[in-house]
C-alpha cells in the first residue's frame, strides 16, 4: 500500500516480485521515513489549539499520519504546530523553543492568528504573524480551522517534505548548520527584535526630531 | 422580557451624607464614593449592608471629564440585586486610589489589572505589579489617549476599506514597519532588561516561613510555564518549594493577552460578538450570551420568546460539554494518560455538531444577536439535540461515572484534599462550581435570574466538603440539572419569531451603563458596558470567571504537595482566552 | 476489595474496545458497508454511534450541515457565452460589518460621469485576518458574498484572496447550500414578479 508511494514508477520489476521488492531512491525513502513520523512539539497557544488537540482525539485521529506522538520537549520534536495568538510576552518562549528544536524542523501557523495576527491583529500585545520571527511553512487560514483543515494542512506539509531532497537539505550542510537560529527578542517599552536594533534607533531617532 | 437591573435599593447616601452621592449621570445607577472615605464605605457596604461578594473591579477612563473612574461591583452571596459604586479621582498621575484588598482579597488581580491598563495605583496594594503586559512596557494601554501601533482610527468602520479599498498590510502604515511603537530616541542596545526581581521578591516575601519547622532545607524556585503540558494553556506559575511542599506561588499571566477590550471599544457593538466567542473558547455560546444579554439591558429592547428558549438550549448543552472536557482534562493532569478524555472529547463532538448545525461553526459560534439569535434551529438538528438530550447523554454521563468515580487511585488523589472552603471561596470572590463544591448555593441562574431561568424546575447542585473530590462530582451533579434543564426547554420550547429586531449591522444604544452577569459554566461571566450613544461602546469590560477565581490559587496551595498542585489548578477550571482575553 | 473500582472501569473500556468489532460484524451481516461510505459516517456522527469514531479524513469526510461556514467567496452569475456576473454591487455593507476589518473594495466610477457604478472593480479579503464570522454574508443585501465550505485552502504563503480568486459560481453555491439558494431564489423571483406588477399596474395607470 505504502509501495506506490515508494517504489519508483520508472523501474520495471517482474511481476512476480512486485510485492517484496521495490525500487526507490534515497530521497524517496529519506522523506517517505520524515513524513510519516512528524512528531509535533506538545504546544498550544489559543482557541486553536482546542482544535488541535480535537483533531488528535478519536474523531479526527492524527495517529493515522504519525503525528499522534505529542513531544512536550522541543529536543523530541519535528513540527512546530503555532496554534494560536502569538503574544509579545509569550514570544520569546516560542523562540526559545523552536531554537531548542533539532533539525530538521518545521513550522505549521495555524489559523488566522498565528498566520497574520488575526482578528487580533490590532491589539498591542498581539504579533503580527509568527512568520516575522520564524520561516513558516504552511499557512492554514481559518478561525479556527476546523480538524480536518488542520489535516489538510498537514497533509500539505508531507507534500512539501517530499518535495525536499538529502543532496540540498541545509541541516546536512556544516556552513549553514545555525542557519535557522532566530535571536531571542527582548522585551522592552515594545518588542525588541534584535535583530532589527539599528532600524528601530534610526526610525525612533527620526520620531524625535519629527 | 428583560431581565430586572441589578441596582441597589439600599440607601448608601443617608448612612454616609457627606461621603457618598448618587451617580446622576443619565443611564447610570449606584454611587459615588468620596475617595478619602472609600474603605470606610466599603466596610460598612461588606459588614452593615452584607455585600460579601465582590466580583468586578474595573477602571474607565473619561478623558473628556479629564476623570479617572474606578468601578466596583458588589452581591451578596445569598441572591439578589446588587450594588455598585465608584470612586472618581482626577486624571492627574500619580492617580491614586486605597486599595481595598483588606476589605474583598478578591481584588487582588483586578486591582493589578487596572494598574497595568490604566495606571491607577492602588495605595496600600501589597503586590501592584504589571499583570498582563511585562514590567517596562511604555504607557498603560486602556488609557483614551494611548494608542496602540497600528492604530487607524477611534473607531471602526474605518474608511479605509470601501469604497476605495486596495489591499495594505498594516505594517506598512507604522514607521517601524511591524506592530511596534517605541517612545523617541529609543536605544536598543543600550536598554538594560529590567527582569524579573519584583516578581520573585514578591515570592520570596509571600512565602510561608519554616513549615516542617527544624529540618533546614534549600528552598528552590521552580518555573512551571508557559509551556507546560498541563497548565491549560500558557500560564505560568512560579512555584517556591521546600522539598515538595509548595510554600509560595505567584501565578504570572499575559501570555494570552489579546486586547479584547481595548479592540472591543473600537469595535461597533454587534462586532463585538465575533470577539466574545474567542473569550471562553470552549463555551462561545455562554459568552454570546452573557454580552448580548448585557447589551439588551443597555438597549432596553425584549428578547423573542423562542429565541429565549434556543439561548437556554445552547448554553446549557455548552455547560455539559465543558464539564465533560473539564473531568477528561483533570484526568489528564491526574496522570491517566488520555482515555478518559478521548471519551469525553466524543460527547464534545456531537454536541459541536449541533452547534455547527445551527450556526455554522463548531466552536467559534457567533449565534446570538441582540433580541435573539441569528437564526432557527433546523429541523434536523432539533431531532439531535432531543436524541442527545433524551438518551445519549444521560447514559454517556453515567457511563463516564461508572468509569471513573470508584477507582481507586482516583479517589486516593482527590478525597480529603482540600481545595477551599466556603469562607475563603467568598472572600476571594470564587464564583461557579468551586465555590459551589464548598457549600454556597450560589448560582446566578437562581441567585440572579437572567433569560428565562426562572421558569424551570432544577436544583442548584452543592456539595459540602470542599475537598477535590467533591468539585469533581458537583461536575456530574451538574451535568444532571443541565440535563433536566434542556429536557423541560426543549418541551416548552414555542414557535414563534427568533428575533424581536429586524436584523441590523448597525444598533442604537442609549447612553448609560450596564453590568450584566451569567452563570457560565467556569462561574460569574460578567460584562461591564458604557455606552456614550455612539455606535461603538466607550468601555467594554469583561469579568471573566477564571480570572477572578485564579486569586485565590495562591493561599488554596500553599502548604501542599507539588504533585497535587496541577490537580488543584484544574479544578478552578481556567480557560486562558478567558483569564488573559 | 481493593481494585474493584479499577475493574469497574476497565469494564467500560472493555466494552467500547468490543462495541468497534460487534458493530464491524453486525454491519457485515447486514450487508453494509461501514467505512468510506455516507452512511457510516452518519451513523458515527449520530447517537448512536459505538466503537470506532474514526472519521478518515481525507478518504472520508465528515458530513457538513447547510450552514457551516469556512471563508467567504464571491457569488457570480454565469451570464450569456460564460460571462461572469458578479452580483456584488460594491455597496460597502460587508466591509462596514467586518469585525476585524479585513475585506477591501474598490468601487468602480464610471469614466465618464465620475458616478459609481454597481459593479467592484477590486475585492480583497485577507483570509489571514478573517475571523470566519459570516457577518459579512448576514448582511450583504444582494446575496453576492457566502461562506464556503471548502477546507483544504492551505497553501505555503500568506493568503490574500483578490476579486479573481474570490469568485466562485452561483451553481456552487446551490451546491453547497441548497435550501439557502432556493430560498433566496424565491424571494428574488417575488420580488421580481412584484416589481413587474407593480410597473404594469403604473403602466397602465398611465395610460
Ligand atoms: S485564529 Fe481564531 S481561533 Fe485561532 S487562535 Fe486566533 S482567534 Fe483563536
Ligand atoms: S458583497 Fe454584498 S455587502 Fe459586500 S459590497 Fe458586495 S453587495 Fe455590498
Ligand atoms: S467572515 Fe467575518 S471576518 Fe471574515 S470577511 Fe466576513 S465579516 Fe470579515
Amino acid at each position: 500500500m505504502e509501495n506506490e508511494k515508494l517504489s519508483l514508477p520508472n523501474y520495471s520489476i517482474p511481476e512476480d516480485i512486485q510485492n517484496v521488492v521495490a525500487v526507490t531512491t534515497l530521497d524517496r525513502l529519506y522523506n517517505w521515513g520524515r513524513r510519516s513520523s512528524v512528531w509535533p512539539l506538545m504546544f498550544g497557544l489559543a482557541c486553536c489549539a482546542i482544535e488541535m488537540i480535537a483533531a488528535q482525539t478519536a474523531r479526527y485521529d492524527m495517529a493515522r499520519f504519525g503525528m499522534e506522538v505529542m513531544r512536550p520537549t522541543p529536543r523530541q520534536a519535528d513540527m512546530m504546530l503555532v496554534s494560536g495568538t502569538v503574544t509579545k510576552k509569550m514570544l520569546p518562549s516560542i523562540i526559545r523553543l523552536y531554537n531548542q528544536m533539532p533539525e530538521p524542523k518545521y513550522v505549521v501557523a495555524m489559523g488566522a492568528c498565528a498566520s497574520s495576527g488575526g482578528p487580533f491583529k490590532e491589539g498591542y500585545n498581539v504579533v503580527a504573524g509568527i512568520d516575522k520571527f520564524l520561516p513558516v511553512d504552511v499557512y492554514i487560514p481559518g478561525c479556527p480551522p476546523t480538524p480536518q483543515a488542520l489535516i489538510a494542512g498537514l497533509i500539505k506539509l508531507q507534500e512539501k517534505i517530499d518535495k525536499q531532497s538529502i543532496k540540498h537539505v541545509t541541516w546536512y550542510n556544516k556552513e549553514k548548520k545555525d542557519g535557522n537560529y532566530v535571536p531571542m527578542p527582548i522585551l522592552g517599552p515594545d518588542l525588541i527584535d534584535v535583530r532589527r536594533n539599528a532600524e528601530i534607533r534610526d526610525v525612533a531617532a527620526v520620531k524625535e526630531s519629527a | 422580557m428583560v431581565a430586572p437591573a441589578s441596582t441597589s435599593t439600599i440607601d448608601l447616601v443617608a448612612k454616609f451624607p457627606d461621603s457618598v452621592t448618587a451617580d446622576t449621570r443619565p443611564g447610570y445607577t449606584g454611587f459615588i464614593v468620596n475617595k478619602a472615605k472609600l474603605v470606610e464605605v466599603a466596610t460598612a457596604i461588606r459588614d452593615e449592608f452584607g455585600y460579601d461578594l465582590l466580583t468586578a473591579v474595573t477602571g474607565v477612563d473619561y478623558l473628556a471629564e479629564n476623570k479617572m473612574e474606578v468601578v466596583y461591583h458588589a452581591f451578596k452571596t445569598t441572591g439578589g440585586a446588587g450594588l455598585t459604586f465608584k470612586v472618581q479621582v482626577e486624571r492627574i498621575d500619580p492617580i491614586e486610589v486605597p486599595s481595598l484588598i483588606d476589605i474583598w482579597p478578591g481584588v487582588d488581580f483586578q486591582e493589578r489589572e487596572a494598574w497595568d491598563l490604566y495606571g491607577i495605583k492602588f495605595t496600600g496594594h501589597p503586590d501592584l505589579r504589571r499583570i498582563l503586559m511585562w514590567e517596562g512596557f511604555e504607557g498603560h494601554p486602556l488609557r483614551k489617549d494611548w494608542k496602540e501601533p497600528f492604530f487607524e482610527e477611534e473607531a471602526k468602520p474605518f474608511k479605509s476599506r470601501w469604497p476605495d479599498g486596495k489591499h495594505t498590510f498594516a505594517e506598512n502604515k507604522n514607521p517601524f514597519r511591524d506592530n511596534l511603537n517605541f517612545p523617541a530616541n529609543f536605544d536598543p542596545e543600550k536598554y538594560e532588561v529590567t527582569g524579573e526581581e519584583d516578581l520573585y521578591l514578591s515570592l520570596e516575601k509571600d512565602s510561608l516561613k519554616d513549615v516542617d519547622g527544624n529540618m533546614k532545607t534549600e528552598h528552590i524556585v521552580v518555573n512551571m510555564g508557559p509551556h507546560h503540558p498541563s497548565t491549560h494553556g500558557v500560564l505560568r506559575v512560579a512555584v517556591q518549594l521546600d522539598g515538595e511542599t509548595i510554600i509560595g506561588l505567584k501565578p504570572v499571566m499575559g501570555y494570552l493577552h489579546r486586547n479584547h477590550d481595548k479592540i472591543g471599544e473600537r469595535n461597533t457593538y454587534l462586532q463585538n460578538i465575533p470577539y466574545t466567542d474567542r473569550l471562553d473558547y470552549f463555551n462561545s455560546m455562554s459568552n454570546n450570551f452573557g454580552y448580548v444579554t448585557t447589551v439588551e439591558k443597555l438597549m432596553k429592547i425584549p428578547v423573542a420568546e423562542r429565541a429565549e428558549y434556543i439561548r437556554v438550549i445552547m448554553a446549557e448543552l455548552s455547560r455539559i460539554q465543558n464539564h465533560l472536557i473539564f473531568i477528561g482534562m483533570l484526568m489528564n493532569d491526574l496522570g491517566t494518560m488520555y482515555t478518559p478524555s478521548l471519551y469525553a472529547f466524543e460527547e464534545r463532538e456531537l454536541v459541536l455538531d449541533i452547534f455547527e448545525a445551527v450556526s455554522g461553526a463548531r466552536m467559534m459560534c457567533n449565534y446570538f444577536r441582540f433580541g435573539g439569535v441569528v437564526r432557527d434551529i433546523p429541523d434536523f438538528a432539533m431531532q439531535k439535540i432531543k436524541d442527545l438530550v433524551f438518551d445519549r447523554l444521560p447514559a454517556k454521563t453515567d457511563e463516564m461515572e461508572r468509569f471513573l468515580n470508584e477507582n481507586e487511585i482516583l479517589v486516593a488523589r482527590l478525597k480529603g484534599i482540600h481545595v477551599l472552603n466556603a469562607e475563603d471561596a467568598i472572600k476571594y470572590s470564587v464564583t461557579g462550581p468551586v465555590l459551589r463544591a464548598a457549600g454556597v448555593p450560589y448560582d446566578l441562574r437562581r441567585a440572579d435570574p437572567y433569560s428565562i431561568y426562572d421558569r424551570f424546575d432544577f436544583d442548584v447542585a452543592v456539595r459540602q466538603n470542599g475537598d477535590m473530590m467533591d468539585n469533581y462530582l458537583i461536575r456530574f451533579d451538574e451535568i444532571r440539572q443541565s440535563l433536566r434543564i434542556l429536557e423541560q426547554a426543549i418541551k416548552q420550547i414555542p414557535q414563534g419569531p427568533i428575533n424581536s429586531q429586524k436584523a441590523a449591522y448597525q444598533v442604537r444604544v442609549p447612553a448609560g451603563e450596564a453590568y450584566g452577569r451569567i452563570e457560565s459554566p467556569k462561574g460569574e461571566l460578567g460584562f461591564y458596558v458604557v455606552s456614550n450613544g455612539k455606535p461603538n461602546p466607550y468601555r467594554y469590560h469583561v469579568r471573566p470567571a477564571s480570572f477572578v477565581n485564579l486569586t485565590a490559587v495562591e493561599s488554596m496551595c500553599r502548604g501542599t504537595k507539588i504533585a497535587d498542585f496541577v490537580a488543584l489548578l484544574a479544578m478552578l477550571d481556567i480557560v486562558m482566552g478567558e483569564l488573559d482575553r | 476489595m481493593y481494585g474493584k473500582g479499577i475493574l469497574k472501569g476497565l469494564s467500560v473500556t472493555w466494552k467500547r474496545f468490543w462495541d468497534t468489532y460487534t458493530e464491524d460484524i453486525s454491519w457485515m451481516l447486514r450487508g453494509k458497508k461501514r467505512y468510506n461510505t455516507v452512511e457510516g459516517v452518519a451513523h458515527r456522527s449520530s447517537k448512536d454511534t459505538k466503537g470506532i469514531f474514526t472519521v478518515q479524513y481525507p478518504e472520508e469526510q465528515l458530513i457538513v450541515p447547510e450552514e457551516f461556514r469556512y471563508v467567504p467567496f464571491l457569488v457570480f452569475d454565469e451570464g450569456a457565452d460564460g460571462k461572469k456576473e458578479v452580483r456584488c454591487t460594491s455597496c460597502g455593507i460587508c466591509a462596514k460589518v467586518c469585525p476585524p476589518q479585513c475585506i477591501w473594495i474598490v468601487r468602480t466610477n464610471d469614466p465618464a460621469t465620475g458616478r459609481p457604478v454597481p459593479v467592484p472593480t477590486d475585492f480583497f479579503v485577507d483570509m489571514d485576518i478573517c475571523m470566519n464570522c459570516g457577518f459579512c454574508a448576514e448582511y450583504c443585501p444582494f446575496d453576492a458574498i457566502k461562506m464556503d465550505h471548502d477546507i483544504n485552502i492551505a497553501s505555503y504563503q500568506r493568503n490574500i484572496y483578490n476579486l479573481e480568486k474570490l469568485m466562485k459560481p452561483a451553481s456552487y453555491y446551490a451546491g453547497i447550500r441548497p435550501e439557502n439558494y432556493t430560498r433566496e431564489e424565491e424571494a428574488r423571483k417575488a420580488k421580481e414578479a412584484a416589481k413587474a406588477a407593480k410597473a404594469e399596474a403604473g403602466a397602465a395607470a398611465a395610460a
